[in-house]
């Protein structure tokens, strides 16, 4: 009689959808989960503590107090100032990231409460165009900002970004200098900006207002870094080491003030609102 | 298409032309010649135009950061060193005498040859680079020094130590120091304006640019290999986002465009320098007045402002 490698079959789950792994299966150990259970475990697996990407929507529905996310900005949509095209329009794959993924852009921002203090929350989401940042991008955080300073909350940033969406072009770079002027008019206002920089976080929103939080915060794993692996291999040969632009050798090398487990995300956000949140 | 752009030019052009030089003379013989670039510059550059112009951004015989320092700014003193760990030759900064006024001037520095071009890394700085910068602005806003920058890099250094030191975040934190300034900061880009790297040293109040030079968001290889998963596919890149002078005076990226000599920068560094110093001393005089609180105000408006989005609808 043959026998069954049943260790085998773990470590290789079934990929249905032609050689692409399950959304749930965990790309780390290689364990399945049913929806609801990814879903009571914060998207975490409960086996190698791998995180799943999350969505803006789920991020607030796992921070915010329910029922208090006030969402600002919504009918922000990006036009296409380049006319700009490579294989397909852009207006094309805006569509498309709007269709898949029921929002306007990469950003969602709106007031809301954690633990019951105020706060404004600006939250990116990489499924629309990898969370590049746009224009849209770019006015919601400016807004996100004032917002803040204006009702005298902290303002809490999660981002999670391949970097400036190349199809606005100069005009992407632009936000980069506008997020930035944005979050300083909010210091100057007295306000305080917590940056928690989940997978991955990388070249322009790196380079600008995520890296500028009074305290920033990582979830485990997250790539951060301003060019990405792929492209400091091909460009310099070097060796990478194996942590290379991850949280942890970003905590190491002193740019994170904290690793922080997904669990633990929320009860630290209410910690540093009671902290903040004094002076509004 | 010209429309504002072409008035803002002409505008410019027009300025240059009733402005007295360094040492006092007029510019007047150079006006024809500057009528006819205008000529040049105001029409819609072509697809194989703006490669040529990317061509020409790069040119290894351009003048760089010091050719520019050694004609026009005097009793230049470089400054070195990042004060926290070391000294990044791919960033100039240092102090002297322009239009009779004590400047800070950072740029970026390509090298000439082979060997200065490794040392200086090829122009792309370090996390240490964009410090040792912020090093200088900071000594600028504390003697009320005016700030010139003049920006040409290919890209901030995409290497496994420049991450370690904390790329992204340098080049967030020289943003933010140059939003707080409160002394004027011109900008120029004089050849690359390379994404990240490049804004680090470019939020100012003026933001010049050459007529033969490029801003851009990626370089035209990166995003060829991306977007068409082919670099050898960037001149199509490069028409499609449109990193030319005239398209980012249009988009409101850039003040005004610093004309060239006919052919380029690289054909003429004495005229290439005395055209650019116009230039500078023009958007510096139009700040001298303001005060330091309404500066930066100012600023941050205009960067706020920039490709702004209202409640747009989708087609």
């Amino acid at each position: 009689m043959e026998k069954i490698d049943v260790s085998i079959e773990h470590r290789h789950p079934p990929e249905p959808d032609g050689g692409k792994p399950h959304p749930n299966t965990c790309p780390k150990c290689g364990s399945h989960y049913r929806e609801d259970e990814l879903e009571t475990n914060l998207r975490v697996c409960p086996h190698c503590a791998h995180h799943f990407p999350v969505t803006a929507r789920t991020r607030i529905q796992q921070l915010a107090d329910d029922g208090t996310f006030d969402e600002e900005g919504e009918d922000l949509r990006s036009d296409d100032p380049l006319e700009f095209f490579d294989l397909r329009p852009y207006t094309e794959r805006l569509a498309e990231a709007e269709l898949s993924t029921g929002l306007g852009e990469a950003m969602v921002i709106g007031g809301a409460a954690v633990e019951g203090l105020q706060c404004e929350l600006a939250v990116m989401d990489f499924s629309f165009m990898g969370g590049s940042m746009g224009r849209v991008v770019g006015e919601k955080l400016a807004r996100a900002c004032d917002s803040a300073a204006e009702r005298g909350v902290p303002l809490i940033s999660v981002t999670a970004s391949g970097g400036a969406r190349m199809q606005e072009g100069i005009l992407s770079l632009m936000q980069l200098p506008k997020t930035v002027c944005a979050v300083e008019d909010l210091h100057d206002a007295g306000g305080t900006m917590i940056s928690v920089m989940t997978h991955p976080t990388t070249a322009g929103v790196l380079a600008s207002f995520a890296s500028l939080g009074d305290v920033i915060v990582a979830e485990p794993g997250a790539l951060i870094s301003f060019t990405g692996p792929r492209v400091v291999q091909q460009t310099t040969r070097e060796k990478l080491p194996d942590d290379f632009g991850l949280a942890e050798s970003n905590y190491r090398f002193g740019h994170v003030d904290a690793i922080v487990p997904r669990a633990e995300l929320r009860p630290l956000l209410a910690k540093l609102l009671r902290i903040f949140g004094n002076a509004g | 298409m010209p429309g504002e752009a072409e008035l803002r030019l002409r505008e410019h052009l027009s300025r240059l032309s009733r402005m007295r030089l360094l040492g006092g003379a007029r510019l007047s013989g150079e006006l024809k010649r500057l009528q006819e670039q205008l000529e040049r510059i105001a029409a819609e550059p072509t697809d194989e135009e703006i490669w040529a112009r990317v061509k020409l951004a790069r040119d290894e015989d351009r003048p760089y950061t010091m050719d520019y320092v050694a004609r026009l700014v005097e009793d230049w003193i470089e400054l070195h060193g990042d004060r926290l760990h070391a000294d990044d030759p791919a960033m100039i900064t240092g102090i002297g005498r322009f239009d009779s006024r004590s400047v800070v001037v950072i740029g970026n520095q390509k090298g000439r040859d082979i060997k200065e071009r490794q040392r200086r890394n090829f122009g792309m700085a370090y996390p240490e680079g964009y410090r040792k910068a912020m090093r200088a602005m900071e000594l600028a806003d504390r003697h009320g020094f005016p700030i010139i920058s003049l920006v040409d890099i290919p890209g901030a250094y995409p290497g496994v130590v420049a991450e370690q030191h904390g790329q992204g975040g340098a080049i967030a934190r020289s943003q933010a120091l140059m939003a707080r300034l409160r002394v004027p900061v011109v900008a120029c880009i004089i050849g690359e304006g390379g994404s990240g790297g490049a804004i680090a040293t470019a939020l100012a109040d003026r933001v010049l640019m050459q007529e033969n030079a490029i801003y851009t968001v990626i370089s035209p290889e990166g995003c060829a290999a991306i977007l068409w998963r082919d670099s050898a596919q960037a001149p199509k890149a490069a028409a499609a986002f449109k990193p030319d002078a005239l398209h980012c005076l249009e988009l409101g990226v850039v003040d005004s465009v610093v004309p060239e000599p006919a052919g380029g920068a690289q054909t003429n560094f004495d005229e290439a320098a005395m055209l650019l110093g116009a230039s500078l001393q023009a958007a510096l005089d139009e700040l001298y007045d303001i005060g330091g609180d309404d500066l930066r105000r100012q600023r941050r408006a205009k960067f706020r402002a920039i490709g702004a989005v209202r409640a747009a609808t989708r087609v």
